[in-house]
């Protein structure tokens, strides 16, 4: 590649809950009432300042939840390559959302460099998108209109069953995923979305479970020292987090991305929304920040 | 030999040995996705559950609604929670089943901060 050559820009990432009665609260103009309106208010310092950076394409890292994947075949990794998709109808009709439009030859080049770097990813030319991608999406995004305003690029986490991939393989993964972004050779801006959790656990004894000091400590370290997240196991997060809190493992492939060079743009975090723990936390990726975080290895 | 996943006191760690037992099951709960299966559902459960060959056991847990036996019996939450939303049951109802707690019970856990474990 020239050294002239105009590449892709990171210019932000966000790490938000992807719990479908958000999503649902915003469908139905809810987000006025007394329950939702603490969260919906939290997020809007975070709103309006994504309003001004505006990506073309959101990279949204996600798992899905028994509705484009089912338990027959299990992808750890999978990636949408796709010129668009469609959002799926979860058992209780579709999110009256726009359809997703793809972004494949981003996509495409990501797979490249991903499975040149030992991430053997799944590829979907088909994906119907469920809560874990479209509630992001109106988390950055709540008045879409009739399209939305970035192209999406989707990853897929397998944290339903287990063994999932492990923390550190997610920010392993996260740090490839910056490499090829930032080696994509068009002038584009690009935003990486790291999805789920925080605390909740759906079923068992301990349903209903939030843990807030482990959520403040994961908030607050996802910041300053991504890979103290990466050495814990999956026991630590079902233990601390809950059985789907470990979904918070898809934050690190976020972070791992926008490299050692951040701001904290806002931070929220807000118990209940259902029967979780919810957070959004942005931060700017700070140009000429983008050295190699701690632990990788460039190509 | 002995499993690898990680015994959790209280949690349902839904691993591959899991996901065998509760393949039928699972299958099923996740077919109510599409609308037509739902109306063949409701139609006749005991024959939808015949042409999923589940276990007696399960085909008796899905027929009484026993929710905590589906999760016994292999179910993972995601694709039991399909039948749930047939039902009119949301998360926070299965919540308090799971918990021996009435929703009202368990909704005010989760405004009062959320159950707390050590
Ligand atoms: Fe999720």
């Amino acid at each position: 590649m020239q050294e002239d050559a105009v590449l892709a820009e990171l210019i932000w990432g966000l790490a938000t809950s992807h719990v479908p009665s958000i999503g649902a609260a915003m469908d139905n103009g809810k987000t006025e009432d007394p329950y939702w309106k603490p969260l919906f208010d939290g997020y809007a310092p975070a709103r309006e300042w994504m309003a001004k950076h505006t990506p073309d394409v959101a990279i949204i890292v996600y798992n899905d939840h028994a509705n484009a994947i089912e338990l027959n075949m299990t992808p750890m990794f999978a990636i949408g390559t796709a010129d668009a998709y469609k959002v799926a109808d979860e058992g209780w009709g579709s999110r009256n959302v726009p359809p997703v439009a793809g972004a494949p030859e981003l996509s495409e080049h990501i797979l490249v460099s991903l499975v040149d770097e030992g991430f053997d990813m799944t590829v979907c030319q088909e994906l119907e998108v469920d809560h874990g991608l479209t509630v992001p999406l109106s988390v950055y995004c709540p008045d879409p209109g009739d399209a939305w305003p970035c192209a999406v690029v989707p990853i897929l986490v397998n944290v339903i069953q287990y063994p999932q991939p492990t923390a550190a393989r997610c920010l392993a993964l996260g740090e490839a995923l910056g490499r090829a972004i930032r080696s994509f050779p068009k002038d584009l801006k690009v935003a990486v979305f790291g999805t789920g959790g925080m605390s909740h656990q759906l079923a068992g004894a301990r349903a209903g479970l939030i843990n807030e000091k482990f959520d403040r400590m994961f908030l607050e370290t996802i910041e300053t020292d991504p890979a103290a997240l990466a050495a814990l196991s999956r026991e630590d997060y079902i233990r601390e987090a809950g059985s789907e809190g470990i979904e918070l493992i898809m934050w690190l492939v976020m972070r791992g991305a926008l490299g050692p060079g951040i701001r904290r743009v806002h931070e929220t975090y807000h118990v209940p929304a259902s029967n979780t723990a919810a957070a959004l936390a942005l931060f700017e990726n700070l140009p000429g920040g983008a050295g190699q975080p701690s632990g990788a290895s460039p190509r | 030999m002995p499993s690898s996943t990680p015994e959790v006191p209280g949690t349902y760690v839904f691993d591959v040995a899991q996901s065998n037992r509760g393949y039928a099951l699972n299958r099923l709960c996740g077919s109510l996705k599409d609308a037509a299966n739902r109306e063949r559902f409701s139609a006749d459960e005991a024959a939808y559950c015949d042409a999923y060959g589940l276990s007696p056991e399960q085909r008796e847990a899905i027929l009484q609604r026993d929710w905590t036996r589906m999760l016994d019996l292999g179910g993972s939450i995601f694709y039991v929670f399909k039948l749930a939303v047939l039902d009119k049951k949301s998360m926070q109802d299965l919540g308090g089943i799971f918990t021996g707690m009435t929703t009202e019970e368990f909704v005010k856990a989760l405004n009062a901060g959320g159950r707390s474990f050590g």
